[in-house]
Order: C-alpha cells, then structure tokens, then sequence
C-alpha cells in the first residue's frame, strides 16, 4: 500500500512500540500533525517549549529504558530542541528527536525557517540522518530507535524535509538492520575476565564504582551477586544512584565531587577501584594525577573510547555490564574484606549527622524538605532533580532500594530539565508518584510545563527548595571568589499565586514543623500540586572537593576554610 | 641512493574505511576539531567497492592521542574499519606539484636535479619548469628544501596515501 511520509512516520513509530510522543507543531510539520488524529495509539503530549519535549522525552527513556520521542518543527522548533538533544547525548539517554525540514527543493537556499539542523547536532547525536528521499524513510526510522537503544545508547535526530513528509511510496517496514559500521561488542573478552578475578584476588582494599551503565544495563542483580560473592563495598556516581538497593550493607553512597565523605576516603586508599558502567568523569576524579593514588584498575564498559580515556587502565573489559558481571560471578570465588569494610564504616560513622533538634522559628534547614519527600513517598517513586545544591543534597540524601528512581541532568548540568523530565517520567509510568525537586532558578527556566501538566493531566508533585536565588553559583562565590556575590540574588514571583493562574493546588512552606504535613498534602491531592519551601539563604553543600584538586584535599566542614581556584 | 633528512616519528597514519554517505566527511572532520586532535594530512577518496570511501589520516601522535582518534573513529557509525599502519610494513606515497623560478640560467641545475630526485618535468614556462615528484612524504620535504634557494613560485601536495603491505609468504 501506498503511503505518504507522514503516515509512514506514525506507521514506523507504532512497530518501533512508541505510545508517546513530545512535541510541538509548527510550518512544515503540519501535514504530519494532519494524520495523527488517524493513530491515537500515539498519544502527542503538547508542550510549551521545544526544549520542554526533549526533556520530556529524556525522562520517559530514563524511567522505563525505552528510546523517547519529542517532535520539532524546522529551524527555531529544531534549535530549541538542541539543549535536551545535547543533555541525551552527555547522560546516554536514548531517544529519536524528529524535526521537520524545509523542502529538499529548497534546502541551502536560506528557506523560511531553515536551520541546517543535522549540521548543529552533529556533534551533540549518537547519529543523526536527513531523510532527502521518502523511500528511505521506513529504514531510517528503523535504524534510528535502533542506534539510540544499543550499546551505550543516546541520541539520534531523524530530519525530514516536508517534500518527504508528503510524498507516498510504497510502505513496508524493513526485518533487519544492516549497518556493517555498527556493532556494539556486548560480550566481555575471557580473557581479561579471567584477568580481572585474579586482580580481584590479591586486592585487600577493593571498591566497585557503580555508574550509569549498570541501570541502562538493568543489571541491578548481576551488580548485587558481583558485590556479595566478592564482599565488595559499593559506591555510586550520580548516576548510578538507584544501581544498588541502599539498604545492603555492602553501599556506601555517593563518590565525588559532593559524595560521601567516606566514599572519597576509600577512593585514596583503595588498592583496587572496579569502574562498572561509568567513564571517570572530572566531577568524580577531581584531579586526574591524584586520584585513587594506591590503586589498580578493573574498567568494565561498553564503550571502548571510555577506556583509559581519562584514568589509566590495568584491565579493561568491553562489553555489556550485564553479560560482563554474569561471567564475572560465575568465574568468582568468595572473598572476604572485613576489615577494610570496618575502616569505610568507621569512616562514615565519624561522620553521621548528630540527631539535632530543629529550631522552629528559624528558617527550614535545606535538607529537610528533601528528607521528608523521601521519607512520606511511598515507592514506586521517582525523584527527578533539577541542577544545583538540591540536586547534590537529593543525590547524597537518597534513600530507595530500586532502579531509575532517581532522574537528573549529570553530564550536561541543564538547568531546568527537571520539570518536563519529570513530566516525562509520570507518562512513562504512570504508576509512579513522580517528584520533581527543583531550585528557584532552574524552575523559572521551563514553568511554562505548568501548562502541559493540566492540559495533559499528568501527576507531577514539584518541590522547589528556594533560597532566594542561584545557590550553588553562590556557593562558588563565597567560597572561592571572596563572598562577591554577583547575579544570584533573584526577583521571584508568587509561586502560590503563579499556579493558581494555572489552577494548580500551591502552597508556601516557610516553618520547619509544617514541612511534613505539606508533602503529606501534596502526596494526598489529587493532580499536580506545588509547594514552595522557603529554606535557609546561605547553606552550602558539603563535603565539596574543590573545583581542581583532588579527593585528598576535600573540604567536610560547614566551616570553610579560605580557598583559592587553581 | 639520496639522502635526506628523516622527520621525527611523531606522525601516526590510519587507513579508515568508511560508507560513502553524504556529510560523512564532515563527521570526521567535526570529530577531530570537536576533540582538538591535530590533522597533519587527509585524503579521501573511492575505493574499488561501491559505497565505501577510504581515507588516510596522518596525526601528530606529540599532540594527539591516537588510541582515542582510533576509538572515536570507531563510534562514527558509517566508520567500518580503522587501521593503524604506523607500526606495520607499509606503503605511503605522496605527490607533489612543484613550479620552480628559472631565471638566471639555473633551468639546467634545477632539471638535473628534478632528474635526481625522479620527478618529471610537467610544463616548462619562460622563466619557470613545474615538476611532479611522487614519493614518500620525506622525499617530497627533501626537493622541497633543495627547490627553495632557486625560489618556490608555487607549491602544492595532496597528502599522504598509505597501504600496508602485502604478507611475504
């Protein structure tokens, strides 16, 4: 049957198992928002802002592991796109991004709304096509979910002239792929396996860091086995928050740059680090020369450029951490390391927070509201961080035992994300009660979605820890630049009254002992809800390991020392 | 036998093969900038198989990590095959137009030595001789550095081709 590339879009995308999309129309996507109404198996979400659907898109993939779809139109609709696009591209987050083109006709020519799109995001996609003829279409849109979803997923950008989206040819979705460039190695080499259990062997203080790649890998079992059968504590990069239930007592918490003190500790006196599924990130080493000065290193990842990219490595495995840790465990023997397990839990024992008593008539502590976000929802929850001191003290505060539950922009650090993430996730899976956890600024930077929400009726609870202003821009400032304090104070507007012109249920928390029982009310109302917890102005974040230095020169205090950048 | 002055072995060269798509070479270029490797020579051309361009890249190995040129290359889906010939018995060849001033009677000195060094004479002007050499890209340094006191009027190279060589049994 002859088709036109609108349909054949919307076709390729139900057997690709899409029921989402993100997206916003505009010119030359309108003949393809002519045929949705004949697919309401594709539900479209319309968002406020392209930037929005990208973010929304990013965090349906991060809830479920399946590719998210946002929809653009050419030029400004794609350009807005570009910022989710890239956050994908830095965290490995899959999704297909299509944008509308001007017609092949008319491309070079400087058309209305023209943007060489596939030129700007090409370095920003896992791989990115621009469909020139329709009866390429069909594939495309095949081998795009199909880039995106394997090996170390991320973005792909799928440009499709409007000539193309109104052409017909005739349909029919390709059986198999064939793309000889493209073969991701899933199986780990034996060898180096077997390599890896003898290193594992002569280790007395070994430390697995798990990352990103164990929750994409959904390899949370193979992980846990890996760790009990060799007695390994477990640490956590930002994202690998949620790889490991937090009440085994083999995890330790969060490394890096605000990690767990003790974390940190062990890193610089570990003798063996096991990097599983996560790539040495600058916010996790610090200074690369002093990092894990004592240690040999087990890489395991299944990308290959990762490997000793940034850290030195003595054994790398390639290959999917699933299929990787499976051969691992039934390779290993039992070990044993009570006593470097004492040392990291006397570590962290010297540093648990005394039980204070809180005072009510000064301002909410920052951390409390997050603590009893934690501590009142129930799971299945999902905790999507915006970008600042809240996302650090949701990260170091998480308490759940299961998978992609935690939801945040690591790599890229965009501001903003978590709103249309969160918006994202509670699509994805609606059984979940979905927290968005924002700062004052990064609200401000999409509360349009506010929009969407009641249109598109989705359940998002959001908690915006305000101190007034950019808090860790001023804790860089105090800090390191003499308490010059530029550009982080922030006019704000009434939240309560904000979201009443949406006619969202708001409210301002500003004392510590209502804090409970406004998320209590939050969890309880039915829809979105907001509510503004008005906290201390200057609190910082530790422990914090300066910007350059290492982990040995982290700093732990509430007290700040005098601190130069280097 | 000529003798001339060796480069320090800093230059790495790859052969890499990869699907002759449109903007597959912007890929690769967008790669090397992105990631601040230093390029010393490209050339890109067809190969005998339909479809598949071949490329060979010279880098700096001084300034470049050429483990991760390789791997990046690598994760450019229309990249089928990257090879590192640096270490391995190999081929590679250069050619190189070379117009060369003449006055002063020096056309029978130059033309010996365009002679000496085997390149051929292409065109022959009043006060000028172009000539195309081929060789490695040290040979092509060495006529470059002879030509220079005559007075370079023009000089052009396309970058180096390499092949590894084939096994001796």
């Amino acid at each position: 049957m002859k088709l036109n590339g609108a349909r054949i879009l919307c076709e390729s995308l139900m057997r690709e198992g899409v029921d989402t999309i993100f997206g916003y129309p505009g010119g030359v996507v309108i003949p393809l928002y002519d045929v949705f109404p004949e697919y309401p198996s594709l539900r479209h979400i319309l968002v406020r802002h392209e930037q929005a659907a990208g973010h929304a898109a990013e965090g349906y993939a991060r809830a479920t592991g399946k590719v998210g779809v946002c929809l653009a139109t050419s030029g400004p609709g794609a350009t807005n796109l570009v910022t989710a696009i890239a956050d994908a591209h830095m965290d490995s987050t899959p999704i297909v991004a299509i944008t509308g083109q001007v017609p092949t006709t008319g491309i070079g020519r400087d058309f209305f709304q023209e943007i060489d799109t596939t030129g700007i995001t090409l370095p920003i996609t896992k791989h990115n096509y621009l469909v020139r003829n329709v009866a390429d279409l069909a594939r495309t849109i095949k081998e795009a979910f199909y880039i995106a979803s394997t090996g170390r997923p991320g973005p792909v950008l799928v440009d499709i002239p409007k000539d193309v989206i109104v052409s017909e040819t005739l349909f029919k979705y390709p059986d198999t792929i064939d793309l000889p460039g493209y073969k991701p190695t899933t199986v780990g080499n034996m060898r180096q396996v077997r390599q890896a259990i003898s290193v594992i062997k002569e280790a007395k203080r070994p430390l697995i860091l798990a990352g990103h790649g164990v929750i994409v890998s959904r390899a949370y079992d193979e992980l846990k086995q890996f760790a009990e059968q060799a007695q390994i504590p477990v640490m956590v990069t930002l994202h690998g928050i949620g790889s490991y239930p937090c009440s085994n007592p083999l995890y330790f918490g969060m490394i890096g740059m605000h990690g767990h003190a003790h974390t940190n500790l062990a890193i610089q006196e570990a003798d063996l680090i096991i990097g599983v599924g996560m790539r040495f990130d600058d916010r996790v080493t610090g200074k690369l020369s002093t990092f894990a000065p004592k240690a040999k290193v087990i890489h395991i990842d299944i990308d290959p450029a990762e490997i000793s990219k940034n850290i030195k490595c003595t054994v790398p495995i390639v290959g999917d951490i699933k299929t990787v840790l499976t051969s691992l465990n039934n390779e290993l023997p039992r070990f044993e390391h009570r006593e470097w397990m004492d040392q990291i839990e006397a570590w962290r024992a010297d540093r648990r927070e005394p039980h204070v008593t809180i005072d009510d008539s000064a301002p909410i502590p920052s951390t409390m509201p997050i603590k009893e976000i934690y501590k009142r929802t129930r799971e299945p929850a999902i905790i999507v961080a915006d970008v600042g001191q809240h996302q650090m003290w949701a990260a170091q505060e998480f308490p759940y035992d299961n998978p992609a539950t935690f939801i945040s922009s690591g790599g890229l650090g965009t501001m903003g994300f978590c709103l249309p993430a969160a918006m994202g996730a509670k699509v994805a899976r609606p059984e979940a009660t979905v927290w968005a956890v924002a700062g004052d600024g990064g609200f401000q930077m999409t509360m349009q979605e506010l929009a969407t929400l009641v249109e598109s009726r989705i359940n998002v609870k959001i908690a915006i820890i305000n101190n007034g202003g950019l808090g860790m821009v001023r804790q860089w400032q105090d800090l390191f630049y003499d308490k010059n304090y530029v550009a982080v104070k922030m006019y704000q507007p009434d939240f309560v009254k904000l979201c009443s012109a949406y006619d969202i249920p708001a409210k301002n928390i500003e004392r510590p002992r209502d804090v409970g029982a406004a998320v209590d009310w939050a969890l309880a109302t039915p829809g979105p809800v907001l509510i503004n917890f008005e906290v201390q102005r200057e609190e910082n974040v530790f422990p914090m390991i300066p910007p350059g230095l290492g982990l040995g020169d982290m700093v732990e205090g509430s007290q700040p020392k005098t601190l130069q950048l280097t | 036998m000529i003798e001339y002055a060796t480069r320090p072995v800093t230059p790495h060269t790859l052969v890499v093969l990869m699907q002759d798509h449109p903007g597959v070479l912007n890929r690769v270029s967008s790669l090397f900038r992105q990631r601040g490797f230093n390029i010393e020579s490209l050339t890109v051309s067809n190969t005998d198989t339909p479809g598949i361009s071949r490329m060979t890249l010279v880098v700096d190995g001084n300034t470049t990590n050429v483990e991760q040129v390789q791997k990046q290359l690598y994760k450019l889906i229309e990249v089928t095959k990257v090879t590192e010939v640096t270490h391995e018995p190999h081929v590679s060849r250069e050619l190189a137009l070379i117009k060369v001033s003449t006055t002063g009677n020096k056309r029978p000195e130059i033309l010996q030595l365009i002679e000496v060094y085997k390149g051929v004479v292409v065109d022959v002007g009043a006060d000028s001789v172009t000539a195309e050499i081929t060789g490695p890209r040290d040979l092509i340094d060495a006529i470059l550095g002879v030509m220079r006191p005559f007075g370079i009027k023009e000089f052009v190279r396309t970058g180096i081709i390499a092949m590894a060589r084939g096994s001796a049994n």
